[in-house]
């Protein structure tokens, strides 16, 4: 199948600089999944995002989306066919939340009707109270101003998003929330996302694949999480995931995606856990019990099946390195 | 002074100065004639040059190189080379040569604002705008100029003080304006008069003034938001 956006060797070096802002980077989205391009400041995360949108025209490769190269597009129409999320929000100061969102399907002619039934429906979508489309983008907080931010990247209904750092502006309770809400806007709109971030638990906990660049745009390894996390292609990308990436490779795995034991005979006095719920949660149990192994419930809380221990090493398979885990 | 303030009053109050061509509303009319020439004719030079320089982002030293040059032209020297020339060529009397004078005398503060309002826009509302699909033309009559308003119309504000303050040096090539009453009060050695030249200019102008602090009221109200903070929410 025809990826949704593939970039082919695609290198771009700023006039005057020495060195390459992104090298030879080829990278195939498939449609509706969420990859992540991770990598310490100034690797061309960004020149990467905006080469995407043709802000930034490459020095050499091509950008391909849904099979048409994008040099073949009128660049106006390409953009409002792309979302785009960027850090500070970017919002017009002197329009209104709702004409803010309102932007792209007003750019597209869309009649009155349409566009407010359309922003009506986007506000549910990002979880922002109806009451604030009358207000400023100055009378808003800072995560109020991102989810207007990617309500007006999805008011025309693109089929490409493009997010950069979208949350780093925000304080870690409000940026958790907004990545839930995001996973859970994605479970429903299906959008093909290219998420930019330098946050690797970000990466993690949204991508479903992530690619790792190196300074001087160079892709180190382009893998899912899980992936990642049991077999760093490299001791930059080892360094970059940081430690204790069983426990997060445990973490990033529900229960009842992979295989279980069978209901222990006793189960009286164990602790359980849902079938939903991530190993790490399992393994938590154990140790906090100090029991053998948990019983893993279904929705309704009947037993469907135990894991001990080594059941849930085998589930994470052996790490090639165990350097930084042990 | 009691003495000049209680001419003043009998001035004014005299309804002969407020009839016909040498009264104070006709006077007053052709004085804002003038003023507002100027002003259109100057916001037209200097309002889409100064945007559009911002909105490429160029010419920042020659910006402010062409400002310092314009704010240190004496007015008066402009009105004493050109009332020989408008003779000369049928422009005439009073009108014609005074409004370059008061045309160079505007675009300066006009420019000046246009230009540091455009280019100070924040950069990540550009971006935005660009990646949404706008074309550089709407960036810049749909984001840029209606962002930068308020300094914009500093500008415009600033200017029209001036040309409003200074147009009463038509008064010296033969313009019936308010500057008449100050050049004819000066020459007759009559307070009253000249102070009610004085008067009627800074009544126009603060008049004037206050129109525009509501003009920017209505035009802006994006503005309060910000000075409302109670209203933001917590996430
Ligand atoms: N418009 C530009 N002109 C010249 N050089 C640029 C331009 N934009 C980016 N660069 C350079 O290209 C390199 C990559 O920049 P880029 O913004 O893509 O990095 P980034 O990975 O997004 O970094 P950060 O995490 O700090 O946002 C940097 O060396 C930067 O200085
Ligand atoms: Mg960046």
């Amino acid at each position: 199948m025809v990826p949704a956006l593939r970039l082919v060797a695609v290198s771009k070096r700023f006039p005057g600089a020495r060195t390459d802002a992104v090298a030879d980077l080829s990278l195939d989205m498939p449609e509706g999944t969420v990859t992540a391009l991770v990598g310490p400041s100034g690797c061309g995360k960004t020149t990467t995002l905006r080469m995407i949108n043709r802000l930034v025209e490459p020095t050499s490769g091509s950008i391909d989306l849904f099979g048409t190269d994008i040099r073949q597009l009128d660049v106006h129409e390409l953009r409002r066919r792309t979302g785009y999320v960027i850090q500070q929000a970017g919002l017009f100061p002197h329009r209104t939340v709702a004409a803010n969102i309102a932007t792209v399907p007003q750019l597209l002619g869309w009649d009155k009707q349409r566009v407010r039934e359309r922003v009506d429906q986007l506000v549910g979508l990002v979880g922002l109270d109806p009451e604030l489309l009358g207000r400023y983008p100055a009378e808003l907080s800072g995560g109020q101003q991102q989810r207007v931010g990617v309500a007006r990247a999805l008011a025309a209904d693109p089929p490409l998003l493009l997010m950069d750092e979208p949350y780093s502006a925000v304080d870690p309770i409000v940026r958790a929330h907004l990545q839930d809400e995001l996973l859970d806007l994605q479970r429903r709109v299906r959008k093909t996302i290219v998420l930019v971030t330098h946050d690797i638990d970000e990466a993690l906990k949204l991508a479903d694949q992530i690619a790792v660049l190196n300074i001087g745009g160079v892709l180190e390894q382009f893998a899912t999480p899980d992936e990642l996390l049991r077999a760093p292609a490299s001791p930059f990308v080892e360094q970059f995931l940081g430690r204790e990436r069983a426990l997060r490779r445990l973490a990033l795995q529900p229960v009842g995606t992979g295989p279980i034991g069978p209901v222990p005979e006793v189960v009286e006095g164990l602790p359980t856990v849902t079938t939903g719920a991530p190993l790490r949660e399992a393994l938590d149990a154990i140790v906090a019990w100090g029991v053998e192994q948990v019983v893993v419930v279904g929705d309704d809380g009947s037993p469907v099946g135990g894991l001990d221990l080594l059941t849930i090493t085998e589930r994470i398979g052996n790490a090639p390195s165990r350097r930084d885990t042990a | 002074m009691s003495g000049a303030l209680a001419q003043f009053g009998q001035y004014v109050t005299d309804h002969h100065h407020w009839d016909g061509p040498r009264g104070i509303p006709h006077r007053t009319v052709e004085h804002l004639r003038l003023s507002v020439t100027a002003m259109v004719a100057a916001a037209a030079v200097a309002l889409p040059l100064g945007a559009w320089l911002g909105h490429v982002r160029r010419g920042g030293v020659v910006v402010q190189w062409l400002v310092n040059i314009g704010r240190a032209v004496p007015s008066l020297a402009i009105l004493a080379i050109l009332f020989p020339l408008s003779l000369r060529y049928g422009f005439g009397l009073g009108f014609w040569p005074t409004v370059p004078a008061l045309v160079v005398l505007a675009i300066p503060p006009m420019f000046a604002n246009a230009y540091a309002g455009v280019r100070g826009v924040d950069p990540a509302t550009v971006e935005a705008a660009r990646g949404m699909g706008l074309r550089p033309a709407q960036v810049l009559s749909r984001v840029e100029v209606p962002t930068a308003l308020p300094l914009i119309l500093t500008g415009v504000r600033v200017a029209t003080l001036q040309v409003i303050a200074t147009a009463t040096l038509s008064a010296y090539v033969g313009f019936n304006g308010l500057g008449s009453f100050i050049n004819e009060g000066f020459r007759q050695q009559d307070d009253a008069k000249l102070l009610t030249g004085a008067v009627a200019v800074a009544t126009v102008a603060l008049t004037v003034d206050a129109l525009f602090v509501l003009l920017v009221r209505r035009a802006t109200p994006w503005r309060m938001a910000s000075a409302r903070p109670s209203r933001k929410g917590t996430t």
